[in-house]
């Protein structure tokens, strides 16, 4: 299968990103290619002309020193092997663990599936969940994007068509915080149809003074489920405190996704059953 | 365009439209037929190839993408007429019966065991998740990997 024909272009610069995107409002940006190219070669999408941001410089690396920056065109394999991230974030180090398989994981990158905005991403709980900040670079400049303002729908993001998502930084979490990402993964395609990442911090006595409970893959954007994180807040965080939240998974969402292989209704239940998993995960209950 | 690459050690070039796919350009540029192209979609792995010495579905990357990079295929693995210890290993343990899966097992095999020179059985079957094979069951072809992970381990001890 071959893509609609397309004109190409390797910048070096993000400025000559932004530039080719001004001139051409029929040019995409292409990063790792793991969820365009397939979208291409079925016809699904066919660009006038893809930017391709491999041959950029300084959009690639994990540092972490108590918060995380991560380079947009950093790729899932490259991420992983972070012992840092994996230590402070573990939440998208587990969602990243998840993603399609080796040679998926040695091309796509985490911007370019943040960027991308599939509803069923792994990774996009995960960093909604640590508090992610999307900073972007566009024709008046950077600027930085929150992670509840980012994913505005089922495959549409905050960013401009003249903007390039450069990097996504994570706050350094506060003491006793931990996170934990599960997910009921699809038996062929290991999409997930339901996922949901945890980050929760504990005070001295062992209460839960903060929550950040996020599904993806049962609803159409990365949905922070607003009802289980306030039942959490306050509790003790054993195993019946998080069984009596995660019962809330339903508060505030308007609408959930189905499809002919999973109903709305069973991935609601879904949602329900894997924010406890997460939260009995991140709370060490298991 | 025009695109240059090292396969298998050596300086190669084509001509190529952009969204010519690299498993296209190897394999119809090259004449590296050994790649395969299996579901074309980015499941089955049968067109693994290694890009800058990790294993990537070449049907999921531009040949452009590649311009400038360092590619193996299939081909490249055997040294001197002599197989790959992977090779060998799917000939030992019978790991496959058409044979049509098994240039891609061996690619993503020989990552698997670069980062892991001593797998499970469950990080075999693990690691080896993006090659489908509709032959064997996969049986033989965890052997085979173990056969290999054996035989590359006793030569590094040599």
């Amino acid at each position: 299968m071959y893509p609609a024909a397309f004109d190409y272009h390797r910048p070096g610069s993000v400025e000559e990103v932004i530039q080719i995107l001004s001139d051409n409002p029929e040019a995409k940006i292409i990063a790792g290619g793991h969820s365009l190219l397939p979208a291409m070669k079925l016809r699904l999408a066919a660009p006038g002309a893809l930017v391709d941001l491999g041959g950029i410089d300084g959009l690639t690396g994990v540092a972490v020193n108590g918060s995380a920056s991560i380079g947009a065109m950093t790729t899932y394999d490259d991420a992983m092997a972070s012992d840092d991230l994996a230590a402070s974030f573990a939440a998208l180090h587990e969602a990243i663990s998840h993603v399609g398989d080796i040679q998926v994981r040695n091309r796509g990158t985490i911007g370019g599936s943040a960027a991308h905005a599939d509803p069923a991403a792994d990774t996009t709980a995960a960093l909604v969940a640590h508090g992610a900040e999307f900073v972007a670079q566009g024709p008046n400049g950077e600027r930085t994007i929150s992670a509840d303002d980012f994913f505005v729908d089922l495959f549409m993001t905050a960013l401009e068509p003249e903007e390039v998502l450069t990097k996504i930084n994570l706050p350094a979490p506060a003491d006793n915080t931990s996170s934990a990402y599960k997910k009921f993964a699809h038996p062929a395609s290991g999409y997930p149809v339901c996922g949901v990442a945890a980050v929760v911090t504990r005070d001295g006595s062992g209460n839960v003074t903060a929550a950040r409970v996020v599904a993806t893959g049962s609803t159409l954007t990365p949905t922070r489920l607003a009802g289980v994180e306030n039942a959490i807040t306050g509790t003790a965080g054993d195993a019946d405190a998080v069984e009596a939240a995660a019962a809330n998974a339903s508060e505030g969402v308007n609408e959930w996704a189905g499809d002919h292989y999973a109903s709305s209704e069973y991935r609601e239940h879904l949602t329900k059953v894997f924010a406890k998993r997460a939260l009995n995960a991140a709370l060490g209950n298991d | 365009m025009q695109v240059s690459m090292t396969v298998n050690g050596q300086e190669r070039s084509g001509e190529v439209e952009p969204r010519t796919l690299l498993v296209h350009f190897l394999r119809e540029n090259l004449g590296l037929t050994g790649t395969h192209i299996g579901c074309d979609t980015s499941q089955c792995g049968a067109c693994t190839i290694h890009l800058n010495g990790k294993a990537v579905k070449s049907c999921t990357v531009l040949a452009v993408q590649a311009n400038g990079a360092d590619v193996t295929t299939i081909e490249g693995m055997a040294k001197d007429g002599e197989l790959h210890p992977i090779q060998e290993g799917f000939w030992e343990e019978h790991g496959l019966q058409c044979g049509y899966c098994t240039p891609g097992m061996i690619m993503t095999t020989a990552d698997l065991l670069k980062r892991n020179p001593n797998p499970t059985e469950a990080e075999i079957r693990h690691g080896i998740e993006g090659n489908l094979c509709r032959c064997t069951g996969y049986q033989h072809i965890v052997k085979s990997v173990q056969w290999a992970a054996d035989k590359m381990a006793a030569q590094s001890g040599d």
